[in-house]
């Protein structure tokens, strides 16, 4: 199925662009991120939280949705 | 005509809705980029009681976005400043300033003064800190944070909702997520989450419409573009920090985060009167900064030339790079001395500024 990945802040530092899609067959969240872990070496070391169709899911969630973000943390002011 | 006419006549809140403003005590934490223009439109509002806590000061780099301020405030506590403004701008509400630094100690029985806290501090480490104490005061809290063109939005802790440890459990690593001094901010950004904030602020008060509970708003000033995703509540965090209440008042600010003095740069400190400048380099380090009157003592031999500080003026120190200085204010400031401040420069650069000042009168000559 076709996921659109949109990227916020600094993850959007790494990946280079706000949104991107990509393909995948069945799986969890967890198999997103195995493949975003291999296209972009440092988005392992950042910090954030990803959610499924516009709610927060934790990464063991079955891949359901259409939209995937990944949020990470600010704290500016 | 009544300065709340264009509220009361919204059937929406009407004389009973502005009376709940009117009554409502909201805590402003940080009168940053974001406090500004929270602090603004809530004082305009007519918040009855209003606290502001900040212990930092107005600086130039300061101006682009922080819009209570102007050159006029430039070396001044924030909260001082903004409560000097706000003052002008509705005499009618109580400012309560609080010049001093949000910590473990003090968050509690402060909190427990308002109804609502607005979070517009700048770190993770004060962001938690507020997020922990509103949990254990059941205070609602209504959260702002931004990063370079991008913000966010929510309300915690209200409703029976999820609080920030529900989003995001524990602050990352220190040094992983940068601040706004180390890589810059659009000035509007804190102007329309600020903004936002105290929209929250305003409907938590008035119980009307629908609040950011359970929801974190994310939005993207280059594409205008706003995503609403949702949270949902975690029992376990909150209960991780209700059990850890009797603990929390033992908890001690990271050293880096903890400076009991705000660094001041030189440029604001020598528009003022009355002051002593101190080195605590060790006597073989260069340069010197031979243009100004300045007192030399190690940190070193700190506690054996204490008579050499003056008690009736106010206290500058510098050191190579300002490390050494904020130890030596955090010292003297726990043996009673007040009125001590680090420069932000060293004094290479101290040296620097003074050429270019002279450069600049010489120039205009």
């Amino acid at each position: 199925m076709n996921i659109t990945i949109k990227y916020f802040g600094q993850i959007a530092e790494v990946t280079q662009k706000e949104s991107e899609q990509l393909d995948f067959s069945e799986g969890s969240i967890a198999e997103v991120l195995d493949v975003l872990y291999c296209k972009y070496g440092t988005l392992k070391n950042k910090e954030f939280k990803i959610a499924q169709n516009q709610e927060l899911v934790s990464e063991n969630e079955k891949l359901t949705g259409a939209e995937i973000a990944l949020l990470p943390p600010f704290s500016g002011g | 005509m009544n300065r709340y006419n264009r509220h009361i006549i919204l059937p929406e809140i009407g004389q009973t809705g502005q009376d709940k403003i009117n009554n409502a005590k909201v805590l402003v934490i940080g009168a940053g980029g974001l406090g500004c223009p929270i602090l603004q439109y809530l004082a305009a509002a007519g918040v009855g009681s209003l606290g502001i806590i900040d212990f930092d000061v107005v600086e130039a780099s300061n101006l682009q976005r922080q819009v209570l301020f102007g050159n006029s405030t430039l070396g001044q506590n924030k909260a001082m400043a903004a409560k000097q403004r706000l003052e002008d701008l509705n005499p009618e509400i109580s400012i309560s300033a609080y010049a001093e630094q949000l910590t473990y100690q003090n968050a509690i029985e402060l909190f427990e003064k308002y109804d609502v806290v607005v979070d517009g501090s700048d770190n993770f480490e004060t962001r938690y800190l507020v997020n922990d104490a509103c949990i254990i005061t059941n205070t609602p809290l209504v959260f702002g944070a931004i990063f370079k063109f991008e913000g966010q939005v929510s309300v915690f802790n209200y409703n029976n909702g999820p609080s920030y440890r529900c989003l995001f459990p524990s602050a990352p690593e220190k040094g992983s997520v940068p601040n706004c001094s180390e890589i810059g901010v659009l000035g509007v950004l804190p102007g329309i989450i600020g903004t936002m904030q105290a929209n929250e602020a305003l409907k938590i008060i008035l119980g009307i419409g629908t609040t950011l509970s359970g929801k974190l708003l994310c939005y993207n000033a280059l594409t205008a573009q706003s995503h609403i995703l949702k949270i949902s509540k975690s029992e376990n965090e909150i209960s991780k920090v209700l059990n850890e209440k009797h603990l929390f008042s033992q908890k001690e600010m990271d050293a880096n985060c903890a400076i009991p003095n705000a660094a001041i740069s030189i440029e604001n400190i020598l528009k003022k009167e009355n002051i002593q400048l101190i080195d605590v380099r060790e006597p073989h380090e260069l340069p010197k900064v031979e243009d100004l009157e300045v007192t030399y003592i190690p940190l070193s031999q700190l506690k054996n030339n204490l008579e050499k500080i003056d008690s009736k003026k106010e206290k500058f120190i510098f050191c190579q790079s300002g490390i050494r200085s904020k130890k030596a204010v955090s010292f003297l400031i726990e043996l009673g001395f007040s009125n001590c401040s680090s420069i932000k420069e060293g004094a290479p650069e101290i040296n620097n500024y003074l050429e270019t000042q002279q450069k600049a009168t010489t120039d205009v000559r």
